[in-house]
Parts: structure tokens; sequence; C-alpha cells
């Protein structure tokens, strides 16, 4: 493996205050010496490093942004430059970090009751408990809207019933933040703890992307849970929406991690792979070509983040800035991925180097948390005031 | 038990090092950290607290940049730093450096001041030990370990070839850490939250007196030490070559003595 060296052709880091710079170098050190030595088995075992979870909470890696309950407090690009730091390594530590994060502490922490958030927040800052956030579902990934998961109320409890589909850590949560259909149509946010009878949660095998983490379906059939499990703040999709906005920031800055990594692994390769004599590959004019369009997407690419995230912490960031920064970034990542695949010749296809493996999460993120066309059509509805969504 | 814990901004490891045209000194468009010994000796005082009680004390001598090794000492849990900064203090030695630190704490008393063994830039392993002689107290070098006894501590040192020495010396006292002797903690991200409302203060070098003309170490050139390796390729016959490589191995020393 060699050895990652920063990538930062314009000076952006020369932007970053000296404790933006401190999370970035400290994240950094910690992911290169806790999760890059074991990352290539994981992925190869399909294996998410469980064990690692406490040690991320002791970073306080778990609801960086949020203020209380144990939470460290940071600042959108502070943690945002965690996400890149996270993501260099793996796209699949970066999505459990972003899932238990934007998507199980941040409705909690918005949307939930005082009681809620004291009971939840401190054990899912430290990883004592793990959480999920079911909204999408198999026929339902794109259009959230249409789900057919259902909240009946009985008494002073609800009654869930209904299918998720490609949950992050499902199957290894003990809390899952469920977004369903209520008796009036309006979609609302539950607390279930996973261990109510009625509740399954079942992997998905045979994935070539984010084998690292883990993915599962889950079945909610009868699932009775205290009608004081219901998120009293969550008023329909509007809700669930807000939460992924939050998530797609995090991975407009992870994707970053990812490019910089493949782009930094296909420039030393080119470095010292020769061919056609003693020339390095680096020395033709095709190979910078591919090189020169990485580092400047890259770069463009930082810029976007950091502006984007600025705007975050001065409260001005719009969702459809989020849209652009993710469409954007995932886009761009995964061409560098697949150019340094392609610089790396047949070294690019072995799991030596973590281009591939990159290439093959960066697939899953250009889909999942709004796939690159709907962030298209999110930005044209923006800009034209027309919706082209149907 | 207060704690002093003297640290150096050092260039990262794996910096591409360039020289300067004059090769004085290098070009400093690297990044840096803070030296890896410190690091340990910083360790080491953290650890000694939480097992004792007392305070942990910072201090740097190094331009602007330099406050970054402070920061990250705070986030990882010292209670208060002290940068004595000045454009060019990079360029100290060591008894001009060891001089900086005596005059930035007058009157500040601590049971024990940890340098690491030495700096992973210059190497010379002498700050600890000058600062000890400077301040009037004794030091011991190559710390492995640190137990506090009546009075004072009972220090395990690392002598050569795998033996260790045992001593009990009174405090205050200086005392230069070996590297490895401990787990690194990482800054986290609460720790860097909360050092933000620790005091780092400044102390101005030029106004302490404190400039490169206090070196008692001349720096007289800087280079890249020349390829030393020599590849000779042996052609001709079998017999030829055979005999050439005999006298090469002989003149090395190798196989004599038959």
């Amino acid at each position: 493996m060699l050895k990652f060296r920063d990538v930062d052709f314009l000076q952006v880091g020369s932007l970053l205050s000296p404790d933006e710079l401190l999370v970035r170098d400290s994240t950094r050190q910690w992911a290169e010496q806790n999760l890059t030595p074991i990352i290539e088995t994981c992925a190869r075992e399909g294996r998410f490093p469980l064990e690692l979870v406490p040690e991320m909470g002791r970073m306080s890696f778990f609801g960086a942004t949020l203020r209380d309950f144990g939470c460290a407090g940071m600042s959108n690009v502070e943690y945002g430059l965690v996400m890149q730091e996270l993501e260099r390594v793996d796209s699949g530590i970066r999505s459990f970090v972003s899932v238990q994060s934007a998507l199980v502490m941040f409705p909690i922490s918005t949307f939930g009751s005082e009681e809620q958030k004291q009971r939840w927040l401190p054990p899912l800052s430290t990883g004592e408990v793990i959480g999920c956030f079911g909204l999408t579902e198999s026929d339902f990934g794109s259009n959230p809207g249409g789900m057919r998961t259902t909240a009946r109320h009985v008494g002073d409890e609800v009654v869930l019933n209904g299918e998720k589909m490609w949950i992050t850590s499902g199957s290894i949560s003990q809390l899952a933040v469920i977004w369903a259909k209520d008796e009036e149509g309006s979609i609302r946010g539950y607390l279930v703890e996973t261990d109510r009878p009625g509740f399954r949660a079942e992997d998905v095998h045979g994935k070539y992307s984010l084998r690292a983490s883990v993915t599962s379906g889950l079945v909610l059939q009868d699932v009775r849970i205290p009608a004081g499990n219901e998120l009293p703040e969550a008023r329909g999709l509007r809700s669930a929406l807000q939460c992924l906005s939050q998530a797609r920031y995090g991975i407009g800055w992870g994707v970053l991690g990812a490019a910089m990594q493949c782009y930094d692994t296909a420039l030393q390769y080119a470095g010292f792979r020769k061919q056609f004599g003693d020339k390095p590959i680096a020395a033709h004019q095709l190979v910078q070509q591919k090189l020169v369009w990485m580092i400047t997407e890259i770069s463009k690419a930082q810029l976007l983040a950091l502006h984007v995230g600025r705007l975050k912490d001065q409260g001005k960031a719009d969702f459809s800035h989020i849209s652009m920064l993710k469409r954007n970034n995932v886009a761009i990542a995964l061409e560098t991925a697949r150019l340094a695949r392609d610089i790396l010749g047949a070294n690019g296809i072995a799991d030596e180097y973590p281009v591939f493996r990159h290439m093959a999460n960066l697939e899953s993120v250009n889909t999942y948390e709004g796939t690159h066309d709907i962030h298209t059509l999110i930005i044209g509805e923006k800009i034209t005031g027309l919706g082209a969504f149907y | 038990m207060k704690l002093l814990v003297c640290l150096k901004q050092v260039p990262a490891k794996d910096a591409p090092l360039k020289l300067n045209s004059a090769g004085s000194w290098i070009v400093e468009d690297v990044s840096y950290e803070v030296s890896e010994p410190d690091a340990y000796a910083l360790e080491e005082a953290l650890r000694q607290k939480e097992a004792h009680g007392g305070e942990v004390t910072v201090i740097t001598v190094g331009p602007q940049r330099a406050a970054q090794v402070l920061r990250e000492a705070l986030a990882k849990g010292a209670d208060k730093a002290i940068h004595v900064e000045g454009d060019g203090t990079q360029l100290l030695d060591s008894f001009a450096t060891a001089e900086a630190i005596t005059r930035a704490i007058p009157g500040q008393h601590f049971d024990l001041i940890l340098t690491g063994l030495q700096s992973d830039d210059s190497g010379a392993a002498q700050v600890g030990v000058i600062l000890a002689e400077l301040m009037g107290i004794p030091h011991a070098t190559i710390i492995m370990q640190i137990e506090p006894v009546p009075g004072g501590v009972r220090v395990k040192r690392e002598l050569e070839g795998g033996a260790f020495q045992y001593l009990e010396m009174p405090t205050p006292a200086v005392l230069t850490i070996q590297s490895g002797i401990n787990k690194l903690r990482y800054a986290t991200l609460m720790g860097i939250k909360q050092a933000k409302s620790k005091p780092l203060s400044k102390i101005n070098a030029e106004t302490d007196g404190i400039s490169v003309e206090l070196n008692r170490l001349v720096i007289e050139r800087l280079y890249v030490p020349g390829a030393q390796k020599k590849t000779e390729r042996i052609t001709g016959t079998a017999k030829d070559a055979a005999a050439r490589i005999a006298s090469v191995l002989k003149a090395q020393g190798i196989g004599a003595g038959e």
C-alpha cells in the first residue's frame, strides 16, 4: 500500500483554520492507523469492523455537529473533513458514521422529544447503541413518498407494518428510525427498538460495493411501539428529506477523500511504472491528461465542499446547494476512480491498491441519498421553478 | 504533580525535503508535526497527571506555525500552553532553545520537566540536558518509566545492550523520554473542542532576548549525501570473471582467513 500524500494543488488547506486542520489531521492519523491496515481484508470478507465502533465513539465521530449529549459540537466544515478522511479509507466506513450521525442522531436531535434525546443521544454518541434509518423500500427509491409502510395508532401504542430495503447497518442496529404513513397518509418518523417482536433484519448478500458496510432489508410485521416513540416534531416527507440533506452534505465531502486517494495512488503509480524504455508512464501525454483532469476536478470539488460548508455554518446553505455538492463531487470522484483504475492497468483490478474498491464503492454512493439524476432534477427545479420529476 | 512538557514542531517524517539555494536550511513548504519523542513525553505527562493528579503545561519555541503542536497537546488533555514565538526561531540551536524555555517560565515551579529523548529533525538530544543545567536541577535521560516516591521519582533508564538502570532522584528534575514507551492517544473531536477554551499564552522571543545570536552551534552547510552505491559489471570469460570476483571479495575481507 502506497503512503498517502496530501492532495492540495490549490492550497485549499490555507483556507482552513488551525482547529479545522487539527480535526483533519487527527482523523487522518486515526484512520490510517486503525482502518487502513484492515480495510482490504474487511472488504474481501464482506465484514464491517464492528470492533472499531467504541473507538470511533471515543474519537467523538458520532453526531459530531450536535452540541449536547456528549457530542463534540463541531462546525459543518470540521464534520466534512472527518467524512473526507474516513472515506479516503473506505466509503462503507464513512457510510456507517453518516447514518449514525446524520440519519439517526440528527432526526432525534431535531425532531425528538427531550426524553427521546436524553435516552438515545448519549449511547448513540459513544457507539454503545448503533442506529439505522428506514426510509427506502424496494419499490420506492427515488420516490420515497410512495412508501407502503404503515403506522396505525391502537390505544397508546403504534403498530408498524411494512418492509424497508437497502438499509445501512440494519442488522447490527439496536435502534431504527422508521418512516411510515399514519392513518391520514402523512409520513411520520418512529423510533423502533430492533428487539421488538415482529422486527427482522436480513442482510443483502452478493454486493460488489460497500462490502465493508452492512446493508440490510428490514421487515416490520405488527411491530408495536409505545406512542411515545413517535418523533413529535417530524412532519411529512419534508422531515425525512431534511435528514437526507444532512447526510448528502457529508457525502459531498466524503467522496473527496476517495477521489484524493485514487488520484494520489495513480500519480505515484504513474511515477514508478515504466513502459517503452526507461520512461515512467507519467511522462506520457495521455496519462498526464488523465492526471490533470483528476487534479483539476478534485481542486474544484474541494472548493465547492468548503464553500457549501461555510454557507451551512452561516445557516445559508439551501438543499439545492447540497444537491450540487453531492451530485458534482460523487460524479468526479467516480470518474477519478475509473481513470485511476485505467492508469494502474492490470494492477488496478487487484486489491493490492485501493482504487477498484473505491470505484465499486462509489457506484453505490452515486445512487444512494438521491441519485445523480434526481439531484439534476432538484437543481433544475430550483433554477427554472419547474419540477421535472414526473 | 506539576509537569512541563517541551514540544518541538518538525517536518513530517515523510516530508520531501529540499534545500534552499544557499544550502543553509530547508525550503519550508512541507507539512509539520510534533517530534515523535516529544509526543511520547506528552503522553507520559498526561498519564502521570491521570494517575496522580496535577497539571500539565506544554511549551514550544518556534514560529507561528508551531502553535499547532500546542493546540494538539491541549486537545489531548494538556491544561495550559506557552508559545515562545518569533520568526527565525526554528533556527535556534539546543542551547538557545533551552535558554528560551528558561526565560519563558521565570518563577514557575514544575516538579518534572519532560522532553523527548531527541528531536526527529536535528537529533541533538541536548535541550533537556542543557535546560537542567541552566535551571540548576538534576536530569536523567532515555527514561522509560516514572514512578513518584516521597521527595522525588524512581525512574527506569534504558542503557545499551538491553540493560536498564533504575534510580531514584529528587524533584524538580528534567527527564528526557524514550520513544515507544506508551501508546499515544489521539486528539479527539471533543478534545479539540475543549481545547478552544484552554489558555495558550504567547511570548515574543525577541522581547525575551531570544535570537540566533545566542546560538553556539553554526551550521556550515546542509547537503544531500551523494550516492554511495557503486555497481561494477564484470564481463569477460567465466575464468576471468571468477578471478575478478574472487579479488573483489578478498579486497572486502570476505572469505579471508581460509
